[in-house]
């Protein structure tokens, strides 16, 4: 019989420090919708999208009523879609994504992601049109989600695809300027993609993945914060092992979650992520972890320390609780969405260029981030090149998802509302990279030994 | 399914006699029961077996919630294996 303590402990956890499961995400191979007319591939898609996910809701809510713990979102992510349409002789495939949008719809999921492209290399012809087509699908749908892979460590930076993305960035916010550019919130672009993340806005289901898979995305951040408030003063020694513990547990849940989807749905179960996901809502916060380690606001000094130790003890305490970890698995730092990342912000403890340290010792790199909406399509490209510089020499996935506001300026405030949250405008460099980013071609990938 | 009732709150009289008033109309057979003041907590546990309640899941985890509210303390139901998974390697 389990002890009082325990299950006060997990009762707790869940109905006073957040602790959730933050998505249950239902990978689809669309690797079998590809023809030649647009319009049947189309039908092929919502057709199997909505067969293959349609009990993923339902799912996904008993569950939550049977095991008590909340199930925050139930999201689909698909095939890199530049695969699957360009079989079509189609130019623009906003079309495609106004598919997705209401295959996503008649499931009941919020978001789906893999309007997506992988240009690390180079890009073909769907490759173009699909990142040509991402500001206006962003702009006309609600639920799609796009990424674009810039880099990896194995073929290094893709310099044309980082400026390009610099100038979609632009657009996109441009087309979603009276809703604060929140098109920019739904894109991300990658170095190093996992192909199994189930966290929006950069999930998709790579080519290695299976017909379809169920990832799930643990959260948690409240729940470590508490664990920590009971060894205050104590030693990094006692610290992390107060981590490690308390991912075991939180992953535990998760991985619980996930077989019981994954059986329910009758769809085999793919990974865990690790990532302690933050919510804008007080108590669910990364940077406030940071805070209760011993930094006074987050961004000072000691900050990147704090948090590698942290990110490296929820990874070793959640490997141990789960069969299969993937996806991002790591702490989150998106600013709007985190509640401490915000106050740290305002009260000027962090900057980006604190946030571009951080995301050098955690997942997954400069993450809804607001700037003023008059920053240079290069300058965007420049903070691109630096993530995925960060990630190719790392060998880590990094991210850029930054939101160019039009019209607002450093000392403006944000609202996207939901789990986006929102956040100040935050100064970034007024010094050109133009020159640098328009020369174009490839960053070779970095020689992997001889390392200091 | 076996599944766990917490209740936490403060102690007053008749908490267990209002919750197992609500199982026995349901149906729910009590399989094991404990009480303890914790970390400033009046925590109570009872395992239940509710694969022959006559009534849903949802209805309830409702009504549960009403007595709850009733006897002025949380009351959560949850299946058995969420503690486990989380506290049993």
């Amino acid at each position: 019989m389990l002890t009082s303590y325990e299950v006060l402990e997990t009762f707790k956890m869940i109905e006073e420090e957040h602790l959730d499961i933050r998505t249950i995400t239902m990978g689809i191979s669309l690797r079998d919708c590809s023809h030649s007319d647009g319009k049947i591939a189309r039908q092929k898609i919502y057709d199997k999208i909505t067969r293959y996910a349609e009990n993923l809701v339902a799912v996904g809510e008993a569950i939550q009523l049977e095991y008590g713990i909340p199930i925050i979102n139930k999201r689909i992510s698909v095939t890199p879609l530049s695969m699957i349409a360009e079989a079509s002789d189609e130019e623009d495939y906003v079309k495609f994504a106004e598919t997705l949008d209401r295959a996503a719809d008649t499931v009941g999921v919020n978001f789906i992601g893999g309007f997506s492209a992988l240009v690390h290399k180079g890009y073909t012809k769907g490759d173009q049109r699909l990142i040509a087509s991402i500001p206006e699908a962003l702009s006309r749908t609600e639920r799609v989600c796009a990424s674009v892979n810039v880099a990896t460590t194995k073929a290094g930076i893709n310099m044309d695809a980082v400026a390009e993305m610099g100038r979609v960035i632009k657009e996109t916010a441009e087309l979603t300027k009276e809703r604060d550019a929140i098109g920019c919130a739904k894109l991300v672009v990658f170095a190093n993609v996992p192909e199994d993340n189930p966290f929006m806005a950069g999930a998709f289901h790579g080519v290695g993945e299976p017909e379809c898979v169920i990832n799930v995305g643990i959260s948690g951040p409240g729940a470590v914060k508490s664990a920590l408030e009971r060894v205050r003063g104590e030693r990094f020694d006692v610290l992390a092992e107060t981590v490690k513990k308390t991912a075991f547990k939180i992953t535990r849940m998760g991985q619980l979650v996930a077989q019981e989807a994954s059986r329910r749905l009758g769809v085999p179960f793919g990974i865990i992520d690790l990532s302690l996901a933050p919510t804008p809502a007080v108590g669910d916060s990364v940077a406030r972890i940071i805070e209760e380690m011993g930094i006074e606001s987050c961004g000072a000094p000691g900050t990147t320390a704090a948090l590698a130790l942290l990110n490296d003890a929820v990874k070793k305490g959640g490997t141990m609780a789960s069969s299969h970890v993937g996806g991002l698995s790591g702490a989150f730092i998106p600013v709007s969405e985190d509640e401490g990342m915000i106050a740290a912000v305002e009260k000027g403890s962090l900057s980006l260029e604190k946030l571009e340290a951080m995301t050098c010792v955690c997942s997954v790199g400069l993450d809804m981030i607001v700037v003023p909406g008059e920053t240079s399509a290069e300058t965007l490209a420049g903070l691109i090149a630096d993530q995925a510089a960060i990630g190719m020499i790392n060998n880590k996935t990094t991210a850029v998802r930054v939101i160019p506001v039009p019209g607002k300026n450093v000392g403006d405030w944000v609202e996207f509302g939901g789990l986006l949250g929102s956040s100040p405008v935050m100064p970034i460099s007024k010094f050109s990279s133009s020159d640098f980013i328009n020369r174009g071609g490839r960053i070779p990938a970095p020689i992997n030994s001889l390392k200091n | 399914m076996r599944a766990i009732i917490t209740v936490i709150g403060q102690d007053r009289v008749g908490i267990i006699a209002g919750v197992s008033g609500v199982l026995a109309a349901a149906k729910v057979n009590i399989l094991d029961i404990s009480q303890t003041v914790l970390q400033e907590y009046f925590t109570m546990m009872m395992l239940v077996e509710i694969s022959n309640a006559s009534i849903p899941l949802e209805q309830l985890q409702a009504q549960l919630v009403e007595e709850g509210n009733r006897l002025g303390v949380t009351i959560k139901l949850q299946h058995e294996d969420v503690f486990k998974s989380m506290h049993r390697i």
